[in-house]
C-alpha cells in the first residue's frame, strides 16, 4: 500500500486529536467524578474554579506540576521513575485500535476514524491491558514501602482473576463477527448489537473491565482504607498525576472497548457516528462513577473467589453455548 | 436463590444513589451564604457588664482555672468601695477552643459567650483580645442580674440590704 504526504498528514492529525480528546477528556472526567459523587452525596462539588468550577482540571494539573517531585529514600530510582508512564501510556495506546466513527473522505482519500485498522486488534488489546500491570506492580515494587508493595501484589493477583473472565468473554464476540479486527466487530453489529445475543458476555465483561480500571468494587490495589493509597502512595506531584491520569484513560477507553463489543460501537439512528460513540463511552464512565458512589469495596479473597469460580466457569459455558448455537444456526 | 437477592440489593443501592443524585445539596456556601447560628452558639467571648452599667468581673480566676487550654489570664484589683475587678484581663482566641466552660464556671455571668465566628485575622497577635476589646455595653444573655444585689457583702450596700436577703439578726436580742 502507498502512501502520499495526504495519508500521512491525515493520520498524524488523528493521532494528536485523538491524544488531545482522551487527555481532555480525562482531565474533565476526574472533575465529573468529584461532581456526581457529590450530587450523590447531596453535595455541590467543585464550583469555585472558573464557572461551575470547569477550569477546576487546570487548577489541579498546575498543582501537581508544581508539588515536590518526592522519591523515598531506598526506592528504586529508575522503576520509581518509569512506572508512572508504564501504567498510563499502555491504556492510550489501546485506543489506537479502536473505532470512533464511520469512516469519512476526505481531500479524496477514504479516512478511517480509527488510528489503525489492526487485524489482531482485540489481541492488542488483551495484551495492552496486560501490560499496564506492569506499572502497579513495578510501582509499588520500586517504591521500597509496604503499603505499596501490598497494593502492588493484589494488583497482579487481581489482574490474573479477571483478565482470564475478561479475554473468555470476548471469544463469543469473536465468534460472532468472525474476526479480531475491531472495524469487523462493529461492521457485524450494524444491524443488531452483540448485547442482544451475549447479554451474560455482556455482563462478565462489563464486571471484568472495572476490576481493569481498578474502580470501586475491585479498587483494591488502592484501597484507601486499608493501604493508604495502595501502589501510589509514595508518589507525589505529577507522576501521581500520571497514575491518576492513566486511571481514567483506562475508563474512557475500556468504555470505548465495551461499547465497540456490545453496544455497536459508533452505529445508532438519527445522531452522527462520533456523536453516538462519545454518548456510548461517557455512559460507561457515567456508570463505573455512579458505582463507585454506591457500592463497597470486596474482600481480596471474595474477588479471587468471584473471578475464578464464578465468573470464568460461566464465561467458558457462554463460549460453548455460543457455539452451539452457531453450529444449529448454521 | 442468594444470587438473585444479591443483585436485587446492588440494585437497590444503586437506585437510593440515583435518587440522591437529584436532590437539593445540603451545602451553605459559606461566604455568600451565611447560616444564622443559634443564640447559645459557643463562639466569640465577651465580659458583660450589669443592668447598672458596672463592670460584673470579679476578677475571681474561676474562668482561668476553668480553661482547659489555659487562654485566659487576668490581674485583680479592688477598688477604694472593695469592689473587685480586673486590672487587665487577656483572652488568647488564638487558643481557645470555645469550650465554654469559662462562662460555666463564671459566679457573676461577667464572661459569655456570643455566636459571632468570624474573627479570623491574618496576623496571629490580633487574636489576642484585651479587656477593652472583650468588654461589651450591654448584659448579655442575662438581663437583669446583678451580682452585687446578691452577694458581695458591705461592698455596695450596708448588710442585709440585698434582694431576698433578711436583716441581719441581732444576736443578743435572741437571747431566752
Amino acid at each position: 500500500m502507498m502512501y502520499d504526504t495526504i495519508d500521512i498528514a491525515l493520520l498524524l492529525a488523528k493521532i494528536a486529536l485523538v491524544f488531545f480528546v482522551i487527555l481532555t477528556l480525562a482531565a474533565y472526567l476526574v472533575f465529573a467524578e468529584r461532581k456526581v459523587l457529590a450530587w450523590i452525596q447531596d453535595r455541590k462539588g467543585p464550583n469555585r474554579v472558573g464557572p461551575f468550577g470547569l477550569l477546576q482540571p487546570l487548577a489541579d494539573l498546575i498543582k501537581l506540576l508544581t508539588k515536590e517531585d518526592f522519591r523515598p529514600i531506598g526506592a528504586d530510582k529508575w522503576l520509581f521513575y518509569l512506572a508512572p508512564a508504564m501504567a498510563a501510556i499502555p491504556a492510550i495506546m489501546i485506543f489506537a485500535v479502536i473505532p470512533f466513527g464511520a469512516p469519512l473522505t476526505l481531500f479524496g482519500h477514504t479516512v478511517l476514524l480509527q488510528v489503525s485498522d489492526l487485524n489482531v486488534g482485540l489481541l492488542l488489546f488483551m495484551a495492552l491491558s496486560s501490560i499496564a500491570v506492569y506499572g502497579v506492580a513495578l510501582g509499588g515494587w520500586a517504591s521500597n514501602s509496604k503499603y505499596a508493595l501490598l497494593g502492588s501484589i493484589r494488583g497482579l493477583a487481581q489482574l490474573i482473576s479477571y483478565e482470564l473472565s475478561m479475554g473468555l468473554s470476548l471469544v463469543p464476540v469473536v465468534m460472532l463477527a468472525r474476526s479480531f479486527r475491531l472495524s469487523d466487530i462493529v461492521n457485524a453489529q450494524s444491524g443488531c448489537w452483540f448485547i442482544v445475543y451475549q447479554p451474560l458476555a455482556f455482563v462478565i465483561f462489563l464486571i471484568s473491565i472495572a476490576a481493569e480500571c481498578k474502580r470501586i468494587p475491585f479498587e483494591l490495589p488502592e484501597a484507601e482504607g486499608e493501604l493508604v493509597a495502595g501502589f501510589h502512595t509514595e508518589y507525589s506531584g505529577m507522576r501521581f498525576g500520571l497514575f491518576f491520569v492513566g486511571e481514567y484513560i483506562n475508563i474512557i477507553v475500556l468504555g470505548g472497548l465495551a461499547a465497540t463489543f456490545f453496544l455497536g460501537g459508533w452505529h445508532g439512528p438519527f445522531l452522527p457516528p462520533v456523536v453516538w460513540f462519545s454518548a456510548k463511552v461517557l455512559a460507561f464512565a457515567f456508570l463505573f462513577i455512579w458505582m463507585r458512589g454506591t457500592l463497597p469495596r470486596l474482600r481480596y479473597d471474595q474477588l479471587m473467589h468471584f473471578g475464578w469460580k464464578i465468573l470464568t466457569p460461566l464465561a467458558l459455558v457462554n463460549i460453548v453455548v455460543t457455539g452451539w448455537w452457531l453450529v444449529l444456526r448454521g | 436463590m442468594k444470587i438473585l437477592s444479591d443483585i436485587a440489593a446492588l440494585l437497590t443501592g444503586m437506585w437510593i444513589t440515583w435518587k440522591h443524585m437529584f436532590r437539593r445539596p445540603v451545602t451553605i456556601q459559606y461566604p455568600e451564604e451565611k447560616r444564622q447560628p443559634y443564640p447559645r452558639y459557643r463562639a466569640r467571648i465577651v465580659l458583660t457588664r450589669d443592668p447598672d452599667g458596672g463592670e460584673r468581673c470579679v476578677a475571681c480566676q474561676l474562668c482561668s482555672a476553668a480553661c482547659p487550654v489555659d487562654c485566659i489570664s487576668m490581674q485583680p484589683t479592688e477598688d477604694t468601695d472593695g469592689r473587685r475587678s480586673a486590672e487587665w484581663f487577656r483572652i488568647n482566641f488564638a487558643r481557645c477552643i470555645f469550650c465554654g466552660l469559662c462562662a460555666e464556671a463564671c459566679p457573676t455571668l461577667a464572661i459569655q459567650m456570643t455566636p459571632d465566628f468570624e474573627i479570623c485575622t491574618r496576623d496571629i497577635m490580633d487574636l489576642v483580645y484585651e479587656k477593652e476589646d472583650l468588654l461589651i455595653d450591654g448584659c448579655g444573655k442575662s438581663s437583669h442580674y446583678n451580682f452585687y444585689r446578691h452577694a458581695g457583702i458591705g461592698v455596695t450596700q450596708p448588710r442585709g440590704n440585698g434582694a431576698e436577703e433578711l436583716p441581719p439578726v441581732d444576736v443578743r436580742g435572741l437571747l431566752p
